[in-house]
Protein backbone atom coordinates (compact mmCIF):
# COMPACT_ATOMS: atom_id res chain seq x y z
CA UNK A 1 0.00 0.00 0.00
CA UNK A 2 1.27 3.49 -0.83
CA UNK A 3 2.08 5.49 2.31
CA UNK A 4 0.04 8.60 3.01
CA UNK A 5 2.49 11.48 2.75
CA UNK A 6 1.82 15.06 3.79
CA UNK A 7 4.37 17.82 4.02
CA UNK A 8 3.78 21.51 4.47
CA UNK A 9 5.80 24.68 4.90
CA UNK A 10 3.65 27.23 6.70
CA UNK A 11 3.62 30.24 9.01
CA UNK A 12 0.72 28.94 11.10
CA UNK A 13 1.18 26.83 14.25
CA UNK A 14 0.45 23.08 14.04
CA UNK A 15 -1.66 20.83 16.25
CA UNK A 16 0.50 17.87 17.29
CA UNK A 17 -2.33 15.74 18.69
CA UNK A 18 -4.49 15.98 15.58
CA UNK A 19 -1.53 15.16 13.30
CA UNK A 20 -0.72 12.06 15.39
CA UNK A 21 -4.38 10.99 15.46
CA UNK A 22 -4.63 11.35 11.69
CA UNK A 23 -1.77 8.86 11.17
CA UNK A 24 -2.89 6.52 13.96
CA UNK A 25 -6.29 6.34 12.29
CA UNK A 26 -4.96 5.23 8.89
CA UNK A 27 -5.85 1.59 9.52
CA UNK A 28 -5.79 -1.25 12.02
CA UNK A 29 -2.38 -2.38 10.76
CA UNK A 30 -0.78 0.72 12.32
CA UNK A 31 1.17 -0.48 15.35
CA UNK A 32 3.46 2.47 15.92
CA UNK A 33 3.33 6.23 15.53
CA UNK A 34 6.45 8.24 16.39
CA UNK A 35 6.61 12.00 16.53
CA UNK A 36 9.33 14.60 16.93
CA UNK A 37 8.69 18.28 17.63
CA UNK A 38 11.40 20.94 17.56
CA UNK A 39 10.71 23.99 19.74
CA UNK A 40 12.04 27.52 20.03
CA UNK A 41 14.20 27.88 23.17
CA UNK A 42 14.70 31.04 25.23
CA UNK A 43 18.41 30.22 25.81
CA UNK A 44 18.11 31.08 29.48
CA UNK A 45 15.97 34.16 28.87
CA UNK A 46 18.42 35.64 26.36
CA UNK A 47 16.12 35.21 23.37
CA UNK A 48 12.84 36.96 22.72
CA UNK A 49 12.19 35.12 19.46
CA UNK A 50 13.69 33.18 16.59
CA UNK A 51 12.87 34.29 13.07
CA UNK A 52 12.88 31.55 10.46
CA UNK A 53 13.64 32.50 6.89
CA UNK A 54 13.16 29.95 4.10
CA UNK A 55 13.63 29.55 0.36
CA UNK A 56 10.06 29.17 -0.93
CA UNK A 57 9.79 26.41 -3.49
CA UNK A 58 13.15 24.85 -2.71
CA UNK A 59 12.11 24.18 0.91
CA UNK A 60 9.16 22.11 -0.31
CA UNK A 61 11.25 20.42 -3.03
CA UNK A 62 13.99 19.47 -0.59
CA UNK A 63 11.58 18.10 2.01
CA UNK A 64 9.93 16.13 -0.80
CA UNK A 65 13.29 14.57 -1.76
CA UNK A 66 14.02 13.57 1.84
CA UNK A 67 10.52 12.11 2.21
CA UNK A 68 10.95 10.03 -0.95
CA UNK A 69 14.21 8.63 0.43
CA UNK A 70 12.59 7.76 3.78
CA UNK A 71 9.70 5.82 2.24
CA UNK A 72 12.09 3.74 0.14
CA UNK A 73 14.16 2.85 3.25
CA UNK A 74 11.39 2.02 5.76
CA UNK A 75 7.98 0.35 5.47
CA UNK A 76 5.96 3.41 6.45
CA UNK A 77 2.17 3.68 6.21
CA UNK A 78 2.09 7.41 6.84
CA UNK A 79 4.40 10.37 7.17
CA UNK A 80 3.71 14.00 8.05
CA UNK A 81 6.21 16.86 8.10
CA UNK A 82 5.32 20.44 8.95
CA UNK A 83 8.05 23.08 8.99
CA UNK A 84 7.14 26.61 10.01
CA UNK A 85 8.65 29.94 9.00
CA UNK A 86 8.34 33.45 10.45
CA UNK A 87 8.61 34.61 14.06
CA UNK A 88 8.73 31.95 16.79
CA UNK A 89 8.51 32.67 20.52
CA UNK A 90 10.13 30.41 23.13
CA UNK A 91 7.86 27.38 23.52
CA UNK A 92 6.50 27.55 19.97
CA UNK A 93 6.81 24.43 17.83
CA UNK A 94 9.01 24.99 14.77
CA UNK A 95 9.03 21.60 13.10
CA UNK A 96 6.91 18.47 13.41
CA UNK A 97 7.71 15.01 12.04
CA UNK A 98 5.22 12.15 12.49
CA UNK A 99 5.75 8.64 11.15
CA UNK A 100 3.43 5.63 11.22
CA UNK A 101 4.27 1.99 10.64
CA UNK A 102 3.30 -1.51 11.75
CA UNK A 103 6.30 -1.70 14.09
CA UNK A 104 8.20 0.81 16.18
CA UNK A 105 11.68 0.43 14.66
CA UNK A 106 10.62 1.83 11.28
CA UNK A 107 8.67 4.68 12.88
CA UNK A 108 11.51 5.70 15.23
CA UNK A 109 14.31 5.36 12.69
CA UNK A 110 12.48 7.13 9.88
CA UNK A 111 11.63 10.08 12.16
CA UNK A 112 15.29 10.40 13.25
CA UNK A 113 16.48 10.13 9.63
CA UNK A 114 14.02 12.79 8.48
CA UNK A 115 15.10 15.23 11.20
CA UNK A 116 18.81 14.71 10.54
CA UNK A 117 18.30 15.41 6.84
CA UNK A 118 15.95 18.35 7.34
CA UNK A 119 18.57 19.99 9.59
CA UNK A 120 21.30 19.88 6.97
CA UNK A 121 19.42 20.02 3.64
CA UNK A 122 16.17 21.96 4.01
CA UNK A 123 16.77 25.65 3.18
CA UNK A 124 15.76 27.34 6.43
CA UNK A 125 17.78 29.82 8.49
CA UNK A 126 17.24 31.02 12.06
CA UNK A 127 17.89 34.56 13.22
CA UNK A 128 17.94 35.46 16.91
CA UNK A 129 15.96 38.35 18.33
CA UNK A 130 17.40 39.15 21.73
CA UNK A 131 15.56 40.09 24.90
CA UNK A 132 17.91 43.05 25.51
CA UNK A 133 16.90 44.55 22.17
CA UNK A 134 20.35 44.24 20.60
CA UNK A 135 20.50 43.19 17.00
CA UNK A 136 20.34 39.44 16.68
CA UNK A 137 22.82 37.05 15.16
CA UNK A 138 22.12 34.36 12.60
CA UNK A 139 22.31 30.95 14.25
CA UNK A 140 25.43 29.08 13.10
CA UNK A 141 25.18 25.61 11.65
CA UNK A 142 26.52 22.89 13.92
CA UNK A 143 29.13 20.40 12.84
CA UNK A 144 27.27 17.86 14.97
CA UNK A 145 24.33 18.09 12.55
CA UNK A 146 26.60 17.16 9.66
CA UNK A 147 27.91 14.21 11.64
CA UNK A 148 24.36 13.12 12.47
CA UNK A 149 23.61 12.80 8.76
CA UNK A 150 26.69 10.65 8.15
CA UNK A 151 25.35 7.77 10.22
CA UNK A 152 22.64 7.14 7.61
CA UNK A 153 25.05 7.10 4.69
CA UNK A 154 27.08 4.06 5.73
CA UNK A 155 23.88 1.99 5.64
CA UNK A 156 22.92 2.70 2.05
CA UNK B 1 31.69 39.36 -30.20
CA UNK B 2 30.89 35.86 -28.96
CA UNK B 3 33.61 35.78 -26.32
CA UNK B 4 32.10 38.83 -24.66
CA UNK B 5 28.54 37.52 -24.67
CA UNK B 6 26.54 37.70 -21.50
CA UNK B 7 23.83 35.53 -20.01
CA UNK B 8 21.13 37.01 -17.82
CA UNK B 9 20.65 34.96 -14.66
CA UNK B 10 18.35 35.51 -11.69
CA UNK B 11 20.27 35.44 -8.43
CA UNK B 12 18.58 35.02 -5.05
CA UNK B 13 20.16 35.48 -1.63
CA UNK B 14 19.14 34.33 1.84
CA UNK B 15 19.89 35.01 5.51
CA UNK B 16 23.17 36.88 6.12
CA UNK B 17 24.19 36.63 2.46
CA UNK B 18 21.02 38.60 1.64
CA UNK B 19 21.66 41.10 4.46
CA UNK B 20 25.28 41.70 3.52
CA UNK B 21 24.51 42.23 -0.17
CA UNK B 22 21.43 44.26 0.68
CA UNK B 23 19.23 42.55 -1.90
CA UNK B 24 16.92 39.53 -1.82
CA UNK B 25 17.25 38.97 -5.56
CA UNK B 26 18.53 40.56 -8.73
CA UNK B 27 19.04 39.81 -12.40
CA UNK B 28 22.64 40.04 -13.55
CA UNK B 29 24.40 39.73 -16.89
CA UNK B 30 27.06 37.11 -16.32
CA UNK B 31 29.96 36.90 -18.81
CA UNK B 32 30.00 33.60 -20.65
CA UNK B 33 33.58 33.07 -19.46
CA UNK B 34 32.11 32.30 -16.00
CA UNK B 35 31.51 28.55 -16.01
CA UNK B 36 31.03 27.36 -12.44
CA UNK B 37 29.27 28.41 -9.24
CA UNK B 38 32.64 29.09 -7.59
CA UNK B 39 33.67 31.32 -10.51
CA UNK B 40 30.34 33.14 -10.28
CA UNK B 41 30.90 33.75 -6.54
CA UNK B 42 34.39 35.07 -7.29
CA UNK B 43 33.04 37.34 -10.03
CA UNK B 44 30.29 38.67 -7.72
CA UNK B 45 32.92 39.38 -5.06
CA UNK B 46 34.44 41.97 -7.42
CA UNK B 47 31.16 43.86 -7.82
CA UNK B 48 31.48 45.94 -4.66
CA UNK B 49 32.29 45.84 -1.00
CA UNK B 50 28.89 44.45 0.01
CA UNK B 51 29.51 41.47 -2.28
CA UNK B 52 33.10 41.16 -1.07
CA UNK B 53 31.73 41.02 2.50
CA UNK B 54 29.10 38.39 1.62
CA UNK B 55 31.65 36.15 -0.08
CA UNK B 56 34.65 36.96 2.14
CA UNK B 57 34.81 33.31 3.22
CA UNK B 58 33.87 31.53 -0.02
CA UNK B 59 34.14 28.10 1.61
CA UNK B 60 31.13 28.77 3.82
CA UNK B 61 28.56 30.08 1.32
CA UNK B 62 26.35 27.36 -0.17
CA UNK B 63 24.62 27.43 -3.54
CA UNK B 64 21.61 25.99 -5.32
CA UNK B 65 20.87 25.92 -9.04
CA UNK B 66 17.19 25.91 -9.92
CA UNK B 67 16.35 24.93 -6.33
CA UNK B 68 18.76 22.01 -6.03
CA UNK B 69 21.87 21.96 -3.84
CA UNK B 70 25.08 22.09 -5.88
CA UNK B 71 28.81 21.95 -5.19
CA UNK B 72 31.15 24.87 -6.02
CA UNK B 73 32.35 23.15 -9.22
CA UNK B 74 28.81 22.82 -10.62
CA UNK B 75 28.38 24.29 -14.12
CA UNK B 76 26.00 27.24 -14.35
CA UNK B 77 25.16 26.83 -18.05
CA UNK B 78 21.40 26.75 -18.56
CA UNK B 79 20.59 27.88 -15.01
CA UNK B 80 17.43 29.97 -14.55
CA UNK B 81 17.93 30.79 -10.88
CA UNK B 82 21.04 30.54 -8.73
CA UNK B 83 20.81 30.95 -4.95
CA UNK B 84 23.55 31.74 -2.44
CA UNK B 85 23.03 31.20 1.29
CA UNK B 86 24.78 30.22 4.55
CA UNK B 87 24.74 26.64 5.86
CA UNK B 88 21.17 25.76 6.80
CA UNK B 89 19.90 25.96 10.37
CA UNK B 90 16.31 24.78 10.15
CA UNK B 91 14.62 21.99 12.05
Amino acid sequence: MEPRIIFRVQAEPFDIASEIDALAGLGDDIGAVASFTGYCRSEGGRLLALELEHYPGMAEDEIGRVVKEAVTRWPLRGLTIIHRFGMMRPGDGIVLVVTASSHRAAAFEAAAFLMDYLKTRAPFWKKEHRADGSSGEWVEAKELDDQAVLRWQSQS
Amino acid sequence: MWLNSMTEIKLVYFAWVRERIGLAEERVDVPSSILTVAELAGWLQERGEEYAYAFENPGIVRAAIDRKHVKPDALIAGAQEIAFFPPMTGG
